[in-house]
């Protein structure tokens, strides 16, 4: 009976998870869809508690109490950190909670290798043992990797790339394996001390496999990482005979490849090349085009004048504008602009920001109508009708380079089209190249302005000055 | 061949759901307009996190007397906690701002 309700309670969770998935692709039931996921998981992990341990419960009291206190101090951090985090800082976040799930993989991949150790069962040459390994690396790679992406979202951690990055990476791969079967065969030395070795290496592996990737590259990283969690949770369900963390784990775990891959698609990069080359960093210096010459700024009150006087105007948003928590204070112009008939769109580049959709969330948190975000390929044709592009804080999705100079790290990339716009204003802080560092030739064309300042800040004078017009 | 075999049929149904399941994913976020991207893996996020039902069933099993079991099993938890808590709650976050819009 109760092993009955416990495979219920599994089933529900398996479900849950499924519906929440699909529930969460659509824009009107996607918050549903998360509920039903968090609901389906709690009655899982309820399930698991009370009905796991066939035999008499309270023999585990000790056990459930630290259970429990764990259960409490999680929920309340998570909570508080997920509560407190800034718009602009989910990346991190997303990235700070997988890097979580991954330790926690590895974590039960150390716990049962010892007590496989401990059994005394000299064989480990089988499925249980090598279940343990694979989930102990996948699990140890996303923990380091996830902390360094973290890291590097936050602006703690710079982009640094080892000479022979992609050999050392290689090597490190090929060491891992080699490790595995080392310990499952029984060959050299004592497995305990190997294991612990392949913790280090994967470990290394895991910090290594980040530290290079810097740039646009890095929501690709995350939600690779994402997958890679995925299937460490299921190596646990396979460990384990787990149903629901078997479909749960895989589900991600496919469906984390997938996204990466959509991703990769839509700044046509393949997958090999943002995991083996390095962006950013060290790339060749001299083979970039030449990049420079005059750039002229705009004033305020012009930029005003022109925008009150156009009939198109399409606002291109960037990191930056995220970074200034200026999206409230662009829907005010983008309201103030309509009513002098203005015709107002946002082009949304599906890498702007550091995740895609985050211009999304961003902008639909300032309330701005679904019907005015429009996505690269929809806006593209659009430009050359347009008067005036307001770049707020973007740099690299507008980057000519990228359709022009093959030399640039970027080419390829598909890009909005603005310089077929009559205007174009690019408002940043300062001339300093953007996330992937590399010099922008468009803020050196003859019909682009420069209007430097904080987004927010330029935002509200621009709203004044065209309130006052 | 032999263990090959043996491992196929007394893992059968395991296998059918790894195979299914992989389907399921692809197919699930094939449609997924690029709008809820990040909602979407932050969603993935916080279901990966029930790989703390794994970090509970260590507990459960773990003698209370086995200290370095019994941290290391609390840590699994806490992480894992952390993972679907925070994953659950974040992704709530992001999809508010969908539908404060939607009501309007």
């Amino acid at each position: 009976m109760q092993d009955l309700l416990l495979k219920l309670c599994y089933l529900i969770g398996s479900v849950t998870f499924i519906v929440g998935l699909k529930m969460l692709s659509h824009p009107d039931t996607a918050k549903k869809g998360n509920l039903v996921a968090a609901f389906g998981m709690t009655i899982a992990i309820i399930g698991t508690l009370f009905l796991y341990y066939t035999g008499d419960l309270s023999d585990k009291i000790i056990n459930l109490i630290w259970i429990f206190i764990a259960l409490i101090i999680g929920t309340i951090m998570g909570t508080v950190a997920a509560k407190k985090v800034q718009m602009t800082a989910m990346p991190q976040m997303v990235s700070l909670f997988n890097g979580m799930g991954g330790a926690c993989a590895a974590i039960i991949s150390i716990v049962e290798f010892k007590h496989l150790m401990h059994e005394g069962s000299a064989d480990l040459n089988n499925l249980t043992a090598m279940t343990i390994l694979v989930g102990l690396v996948i699990g140890t790679v996303s923990f380091f990797g996830s902390m360094i992406a973290f890291g590097k979202l936050n602006g703690n951690i710079n982009d640094k790339t080892l000479p022979m990055q992609q050999v050392v990476n290689i090597g490190l791969m090929a060491f891992i394996v080699i490790l595995i079967v080392c310990i499952m065969t029984g060959m050299i030395a004592s497995p305990v001390i190997l294991f612990y070795v392949l913790l280090g290496v994967a470990a290394l592996y895991g910090v290594l496999f980040v530290m290079p990737i810097g740039g646009a590259d890095m929501p690709v990283v995350i939600s690779l990482l994402n997958s890679f969690t995925g299937v460490a949770a299921a190596c646990g369900g396979f460990l384990y005979g787990n149903p629901v963390m078997l479909t749960g784990g895989i589900l991600v775990g496919s469906a984390g490849t997938i996204l990466t891959i959509l991703m990769c698609k839509a700044m046509n990069r393949s997958l090999t090349n943002v995991i083996v080359g390095a962006f950013g960093g060290n790339k060749a210096g001299g083979a970039a085009q030449e990049v420079g010459g005059a750039y002229k700024e705009i004033s305020l009150s012009d930029t005003a004048v022109l925008m009150a006087y156009s009939k198109k105007v399409v606002i291109v948003p960037g990191y930056g504008l995220a970074v200034a928590q200026a999206q409230h204070i662009c829907h005010e112009l983008e309201k103030v602009l309509e009513e002098k008939e203005v015709d107002v769109k946002y082009a949304i580049h599906p890498v702007a920001g550091r995740m895609p959709g985050h211009m999304n969330v961003l902008l639909a948190e300032a309330d701005v109508p679904y019907e005015k975000l429009l996505e690269m390929e929809e806006i593209n044709p659009e430009f050359a009708q347009t008067d005036v592009v307001l770049i707020l804080g973007a740099n690299d999705v507008v980057n000519p380079a990228a359709k022009n100079d093959p030399a640039s790290p970027i080419y390829g990339m598909p890009i909005l089209e603005v310089e077929n716009a009559t205007h174009v204003i690019v408002n940043k802080r300062s001339m300093k190249p953007g996330y992937a560092g590399i010099e922008n030739a468009l803020f050196y064309q003859p019909k682009t302005s420069m209007l430097f300042g904080d987004a927010k800040k330029v935002l509200q004078d621009l709203v004044s000055e065209l309130k006052g017009m | 061949m032999d263990s090959f075999i043996q491992f196929f049929s007394t893992n059968y149904n395991m296998i059918t759901i790894v195979i299914l399941s992989i389907f399921l994913g692809i197919e699930v976020i094939s449609r997924v307009p690029s709008v809820l991207h990040t909602p979407l893996m932050s969603g993935a996020n916080a279901i990966h996190g029930v790989v703390i039902i794994g970090a509970i069933i260590v507990m459960l099993n773990a003698n209370s007397s086995d200290i370095p079991v019994m941290i290391l099993g609390f840590l699994a938890v806490l992480l894992g906690t952390l993972n679907v808590v925070g994953g659950f709650v974040v992704t709530d976050r992001m999809l508010q701002m969908f539908k404060k819009k939607k009501t309007k």
